[in-house]
């Protein structure tokens, strides 16, 4: 089992950043006027942040730390750690965690990787770069999550369109021997590879000249092996099968309860998937925010842009955060962190 | 659980549907209202009062309300 504490961690700040232009999903012409009435009711998005043709998610990302840097009054020359989780790297390679070091301005005895998971992504890459703070070896470090989901979207998919938004997320860590411990439980099941995926442009099936030929799978989805793919119904099952027992496994582990923390931050996909977790988990609704409404499903950085919704006097003092990210892998896991006065900048609208 | 309350439970989660549409024997995704949106009501009602994991596979090879109830029931 993959459920371990880490040690001597503090998450310090987080922030966020996301395309300026917006698109609604009452507006969305695909499907009928009832069609999006039920799609904003059941999903609980309204609009979405997508972004230009030539954005990538590491610009929101540099745009998110030079604020968060800022804000915390880092120095740059102690940040020895940066990871960035996407599946929406800069290029197949190098890696872009690398070339964000230069584009920031980091010194070059900072280890810099990129971690490639979505839904998941953001409590993987806590738990990875915790892990290695935790040896005492890096003062400092950056965790960026986020991805630029809407680029293999196809619009005459409404299983996949109306629902993704794009952002990126910093998370700024240090080591703290006084900090609480960090706890964490992942899990991943690749027999459900299929339930999301993206077919071409990896190693299994390089793009081609049928890469881009639009199919007609199903009413009002018609798509090529270069879009986004989602079985939104094994997706729902599988997340409302297998969440809530990680969670519980770890707040067992971590010998807590329910009312032991101040909110449950859950990967934003659906509302009501995340509602039936919450229900099955009998949490009360007040500790379990959301920013799907106005981001929709952010990828790895739906967990911190949601706390970066939260008002500073929700975050200010000791808070305890439940986080669990569970999708596209499939991949799941959840997270246990203390924080004390965590600094969460203003989202920036790019 | 009787297959009344079952479709009583269906009716107050699906506002589309008019009450006393839904019966034992209605073909439900030959319903008009039917949307792939009302699968995922289904799923989420039988996870949270029945505790009951119906998956996508259990909801394609039921054609009528009645062989839905029959699934949940035989989980419960």
């Amino acid at each position: 089992m993959a459920v371990f504490a880490v040690h001597h961690v503090r998450m310090a700040g987080i922030s966020s950043c996301v395309p300026s232009r917006k698109e609604y999903n009452r507006d969305y012409d695909w499907i009928s006027e009832d069609e999006r009435r039920m799609l904003i009711k059941t999903t609980g998005i309204d609009g979405r942040h997508v972004a230009d043709k030539g954005v990538a998610t590491s610009d929101l990302c540099l745009d998110a730390a030079e604020l968060l840097l800022k804000k915390l009054g880092w120095k740059k020359d102690e940040i020895d750690l940066l990871v960035f989780v996407s599946q929406s790297r800069d290029y197949i390679l190098p890696s872009t965690a690398i070339i964000l070091q230069d584009r920031l301005g980091l010194p070059k005895t900072c280890a810099a990787f990129d971690i490639g998971l979505g839904c998941s992504g953001y409590v993987y890459g806590l738990s990875a770069i915790s892990s290695m703070i935790a040896t005492g070896g890096f003062r400092k470090a950056l965790l960026m999550a986020g991805d630029i989901s809407t680029l293999s979207l196809n619009y005459k998919d409404k299983s996949t369109y109306p629902l993704f938004g794009d952002a990126g997320t910093v998370t700024a860590l240090e080591y703290d021997p006084s900090a609480p411990a960090m706890y964490f439980n992942l899990q991943s099941d690749g027999s459900g590879y299929q339930a999301i995926i993206l077919p071409d442009g990896g190693v299994r099936q390089r793009p081609d000249e049928n890469t881009y030929v639009e199919s007609e799978v199903d009413k009002g989805i018609i798509r090529s092996r270069g879009n986004l793919w989602l079985n939104g119904l094994d997706v729902f099952n599988f997340s409302v099968r297998e969440a809530p027992p990680n969670i519980s496994a770890l707040i067992q582990y971590c010998q807590a309860d329910t009312g032991s923390f101040d909110y449950f931050v859950f990967h934003q996909a659906n509302l009501l998937m995340n509602e039936t977790i919450r229900k099955k988990l009998k949490i009360p609704a007040e500790k379990v925010p959301y920013s799907l409404g106005q981001f929709g499903n952010t990828s790895s950085a739906s967990i911190p842009l949601t706390i970066n919704t939260l008002k500073p006097e929700q975050v200010s003092g000791k808070k305890r955060w439940l986080l669990s990210g569970f999708g596209v892998g499939l991949s799941w896991g959840t997270a246990s962190v203390e924080t004390e006065n965590l600094v969460c900048t203003e989202i920036i609208y790019k | 659980m009787s297959i009344d309350e079952f479709i009583q439970k269906i009716e107050n989660e699906i506002e589309e549907l008019p009450k006393g549409v839904l019966k034992p024997d209605t073909s439900y995704r030959q319903l008009p209202e039917w949307s792939s949106m009302h699968a995922l009501i289904i799923i989420a009602l039988c996870e949270t009062d029945y505790n009951v994991t119906l998956t996508g596979e259990d909801l394609r090879s039921c054609n009528t309300v009645n062989d839905l109830y029959s699934v949940v029931k035989s989980r419960i």
